[in-house]
């Protein structure tokens, strides 16, 4: 039988506040355990939550980004569970009216594009952390975390294969980065992913039991833990059984999913509106304050480069992957309006190349945008040649005379001549001195052509004008 | 002095004649000799008491005085108090120092009034006698052999007994007009969002309301005056301009238009205290106000309704007490859930897991929409009852309680008939309305008898000028249990 | 509605109280009579009514996004019943 794989993911994107959703704690990364647990995180008797308008303000422009309905009012409800991570035993989420709802996402696989929609966004509090480090038995308990404002991000089950999910997770990552609302850092857990995954015989309309895979700490996780999760229903239906609804928990070092102790039947939440918070309000006037905030979308910025710049869609594509490297882009082409697509090649080759041999972020390049439209200039200048110029950038990317380009060319003479007459001299000498080649490519053999070239080359130590060589050569010979 | 009303001890203090160093002595020495047969405080800190009259009188000296400026109140011992045992009246709270101040106690605080101890209360506030309380039932001075009332009954206790001049309560459904009634004194919920609920550990979040417990209406007046405010810490406190409860005390009631629901007046009231509440309607006839039959048709729900609701709330609130980051763990347990279940099983009393029982089952999947929708939407009604109510009249009066205080013991065994203690008082808590209630006089056992006066939204200042009027022509406010 | 054996065990697990069979049985008994009371709700007809959460009709309020809470783990885990190196100490957590 052929089988059809539905996905739907679930994200929580940290957001990137100073503070926590309802307390006035930090949520820097990093802390010693517990120092940034305030009363109110800690759950003391008689605390209250009051709400952070930069969470608020964060999740609006995520709802704008994604086409998406604000609602006002939205409701915040109790969550109610007891885990010791979980200080209240009860999570401030939201439930019946979240703060975003609908949406979608466009994404792009293998150059197709496709619609993801999204149910809903909302706010809620992350809870802290159980330390994996035994004392003597007992389990160490850090609520630093507890309270740090999350925007859960819920798609439909729109997605077909591992490969879509991953495009899907990879681009609202981007987006997020984007609109400046969460940093995506993936180890540090400001970007999680949850997949629920279900399998049905290809063409049926109704969706299969899914599994909710939870720990996909990475893109390449979130591949083989679909992967590995598609094969296991697969294999159980094929067998004639039957998928039960459960959360299961990937494996990374086994490549595997397992079932977290099935309790699910258990579960009873009990949601209620939460009596301690007031239906949060957001008027027209504040979304459209966030929206003039907001930066052009890499989708518009995408579309952009394809009509202004002639861009491929591809390149286009590449270069929005983060708004830093699209505004690097664009801060390059600014200084050379003419030569986008050079602008475009050199930063998707040389400068991506060596930020990803160095790992290291192009917010964090040693070569400015700048400094790269001047190199890019003196290649289309005909001052230095593209192979020349890659020795220029290693220069400049090492810090040498300031990045400053003009120097390095001149500190290395690495100029190219292309005075006509300078060069026109030194063809009128090799001509000469060459008489064999002379004749032999007289005689019609191409190869002496070549080998004429490489001589006004190697006496030039390749500072010829490669393109000036070629015309002047071929006038003296014909 | 033990009589003396708030303004003339404030009086006494800015005029030197007595320090409130001395004061508070004097309140403590007659607390060392009556609580015992009270019970009323759970923790009396004598040193910490007169650090703080000793302050008092270097505000006085300075000349920052403020009406209770190094008077000593008495706190229920559901606020937090940084320092102090903050015990809620529960063994889950009984090692309980709080960290940090309620907002209530730093406004005190702030204006330099002494704390002169916590005092004893329900469990949680779960409660109308004070015997769930893990720290032993409160005796009611009038009749050691009566309760309270509750759950605010140490407060009303220390207040008749004069072991403090005045005190703070809580009121869910009742906890503070109840105990007010069945004790003999003067003691007022205010609109709901008027005190902050910040640091007062939450019973029923939507219900709660802290207010001041003392034996007269001006006393009340002073104390609302510190008590309410805005607090940003409580995303449920009203942003209001700052009013003087005290402004209209001596306005005459000519005209005023006093609602009596007809639900109220009906069965169920016992006939002392019909007697006692028909005798105080009459004396605000003669004040010259008038009487008008008005209807709450949805009240006689507010029980049925709250019983949903506070216990839901409650079931949540609750749920922090787990022994993990302070209060109570039990001794011995087999693995994580095992000291979550004792824990939970060991420090909290029969009321309160009666409580959280109710409470997660009517937010329990299946039932929700049933009981929790439900009892919002009557509540809803109930509210727009009183709305309706209040274009006939300006004021709603009626018992507080429909007997005098019962007896220790007597209810105990029978939660329905302990519920019902609240019958008058919770539908006002459900629509967040202010309620007071002040004392009328004696019924059987020579027990007291409390006038309930429901007021509109935001009508304090009205209610207190009602009920200032009639102390000025009764004297059941100043009468002192024989101690 | 009536309230069964197995509905007190139900929630005496979801609410994490330890009830052993005796406490179960007089629970069943109390709340039994207890919703008997609260039943009397079901005969008011509440299709055009709105469910009334707060007593105030206000908004929630706002607080801006800074830092205003200072380390005070010391002052919070005097009181706690187990701490080690900074950590709250519970019996091992299996996830």
């Amino acid at each position: 039988m052929q089988w059809e794989i539905v996905i739907g993911l679930e994200v929580h994107a940290q957001l990137s506040t100073q503070s926590k959703i309802f307390s006035g704690a930090s949520i820097a990364y990093g802390a010693m355990p517990n120092t940034q647990a305030c009363e109110v995180d800690l759950a003391l008797p008689g605390v209250l939550p009051v709400l952070n308008k930069g969470v608020v303000e964060r999740a609006i422009k995520f709802g704008l980004a994604v086409g998406a309905k604000i609602n006002s009012p939205s409701i915040f409800a109790r969550k109610n569970y007891f885990y010791p991570d979980l200080p209240k035993g009860y999570q401030i989420s939201q439930y019946e009216l979240p703060v975003v709802e609908g949406g979608c996402l466009r994404i792009q696989v293998d150059e197709v594009e496709k619609t993801v929609r999204l149910t809903r966004a909302h706010l809620e509090e992350d809870a802290g952390k159980s330390l994996h480090k035994d004392f003597h038995g007992m389990t160490g308990i850090d609520l630093n975390r507890a309270g740090t404002p999350l925007l859960e991000i819920v798609s439909e089950p729109d997605m077909r294969s591992s490969a879509e999910a991953v495009v899907y997770a990879k681009t609202l990552h981007s987006l997020v980065r984007w609109i400046g609302i969460c940093d995506g850092n993936m180890q540090e857990g400001s970007f999680r992913c949850d997949a629920n995954v279900s399998v049905r015989p290809k063409g049926s309309d109704k969706f299969g039991t899914r599994c909710e895979i939870k720990n996909l700490n990475s893109f390449r996780f979130m591949e083989k833990a679909i992967e590995f999760e598609v094969r296991r229903q697969i294999e159980i239906l094929e067998d004639g059984g039957i998928v039960h609804q459960e959360t299961r928990l990937y494996d990374p070092d086994r490549n595997e999913t397992r079932s977290m102790r099935s309790k699910e039947e258990a579960h009873d939440y009990r949601y209620f509106p939460d009596p301690d918070l007031m239906p949060l309000e957001i008027s027209e006037e504040w979304i459209n304050q966030v929206e003039l905030m907001l930066p052009e979308l890499p989708e518009a910025r995408r579309r952009r480069y394809v009509t202004a710049f002639d861009l491929s869609d591809y390149d286009a594509m590449v270069l929005t992957a983060t708004r830093e490297m699209a505004d690097f882009f664009e801060s390059a082409v600014k200084q050379l309006p003419s030569q986008a697509k050079l602008c475009a090649n050199w930063i998707m080759g040389e400068v991506s190349g060596r930020l990803n041999k160095e790992g290291i972020e192009i917010s964090d390049c040693p070569i400015n945008p700048v400094q790269l439209a001047t190199l890019l200039q003196r290649i289309s200048d005909d001052t230095i040649s593209g192979k020349m110029a890659k020795n220029v950038f290693d220069s400049m990317w090492r810090g040498e005379q300031d990045g400053n380009v003009d120097a390095i060319i001149e500190n290395k003479g690495l100029k190219q001549i292309s005075d006509s007459g300078e060069i026109e001299k030194l063809i009128d000498e090799i001509l000469v001195a060459n008489s064999q080649q002379v004749a032999d490519y007289r005689s019609g053999k191409q190869k002496a052509f070549n080998s004429l070239v490489g001589q006004v080359m190697k006496a030039t130590r390749g500072k010829a004008n490669p393109a000036q060589v070629n015309t002047i050569l071929k006038q003296k010979l014909s | 002095m033990f009589n003396a009303s708030l303004k003339q001890l404030s009086q006494q203090l800015a005029e030197k004649k007595i320090s409130s160093v001395e004061l508070t002595k004097e309140f403590l020495q007659r607390t060392r000799t009556l609580n015992p047969n009270y019970n009323a405080y759970i923790t009396i800190d004598e040193a910490m008491s007169l650090a703080q009259a000793e302050t008092a009188d270097q505000m006085i000296a300075a000349g920052h005085a403020s009406p209770l400026t190094g008077i000593p109140v008495a706190q229920k011992d559901i606020f937090c108090t940084k320092g102090w045992l903050t015990t809620c009246g529960s063994k889950m709270l009984s090692n309980f120092t709080s960290p940090y101040n309620a907002s209530v106690i730093e406004r005190f605080n702030r204006i330099g009034a002494v704390n002169v101890g916590k005092t004893n209360m329900d469990e949680f506030a779960m409660g109308s006698s004070n015997e769930t309380s893990f720290y032993g039932p409160v005796r009611n001075p009038w009749d050691v052999a009566a309760v309270p009332g509750g759950s605010s009954g140490g407060s009303a206790c220390v207040v008749a007994a004069r072991m403090a001049p005045a005190a703070t309560g809580t009121d869910t459904g009742g906890s503070i007009r109840q105990p007010a009634a069945l004790c003999g004194i003067s003691g007022i919920k205010p609109t709901y969002g008027l005190v902050s609920r910040y640091g007062m550990i939450a019973f029923a979040s939507s219900l709660d309301q802290g207010g001041p417990m003392a034996k007269s209406t001006e006393d009340l007046a002073l104390m609302l005056n510190v008590m309410v405010g805005f607090d940003e810490r409580d995303s449920t406190s009203l942003q209001r301009e700052t009013e003087d409860y005290s402004r209209d005390l001596d306005n005459p009631l000519t005209g005023l238009r006093i609602g009596l629901p007809k639900e109220y007046f009906a069965k169920g009231m016992s006939n002392d205290v019909a007697a006692a509440v028909e005798r105080a309607l009459d004396e605000y006839r003669k004040l010259g106000a008038e009487m008008v039959e008005v209807s709450l048709p949805n009240a006689p729900l507010s029980i049925p309704v709250y019983y949903v609701l506070a216990p839901a709330e409650a079931s949540s609130n609750l749920s922090r007490f787990d022994g993990v980051r302070y209060g109570y763990r039990a001794k011995s347990y087999s693995d994580l859930s095992d000291m979550y279940r004792k824990s939970r099983a060991k420090g909290f009393g029969a009321e309160v897991k009666r409580r959280i029982l109710i409470g997660t089952y009517v937010l329990s999947h299946g039932y929700y929409d049933a009981y929790y929708i439900q009892a919002q939407k009557i509540r809803r009604l109930i509210a727009q009852d009183f709305a309706d109510a209040f274009k006939q009249c300006d004021i709603i009066m009626g018992p507080t309680t429909p007997t005098v205080a019962f007896n220790l013991g007597e209810k105990n065994n029978d939660p329905i008939q302990m519920y019902l203690s609240d019958i008058y008082t919770s539908a006002a808590s459900l629509a967040g309305l202010p309620g007071m209630s002040i004392p009328v006089g004696f019924g059987n056992n020579n027990r007291p008898v409390g006038l309930h006066i429901i007021g509109n939204y935001f009508s304090e200042a009205q209610m207190l000028n009602v009920g200032h009027r009639y102390q000025l022509e009764t004297d059941w406010h100043l009468r002192m249990p024989g101690v | 509605m009536t309230l069964s054996f197995n509905d007190v065990r139900r929630i005496a697990d979801l609410a994490y109280i330890e009830t052993n069979e005796e406490e179960a049985h007089m629970a069943l008994a109390q709340l039994s009579e207890i919703f008997n009371l609260i039943e009397k709700m079901q005969a008011v007809d509440t299709s055009a009514v709105e469910p009334m959460s707060h007593a105030q009709d206000v908004v929630q309020r706002l607080r801006e996004d800074v830092v205003t809470e200072s380390d005070q783990r010391e002052q919070f885990q005097e009181i706690a019943p187990q701490v080690e190196e900074g950590l709250y100490l519970v019996p091992k957590v299996i996830e």
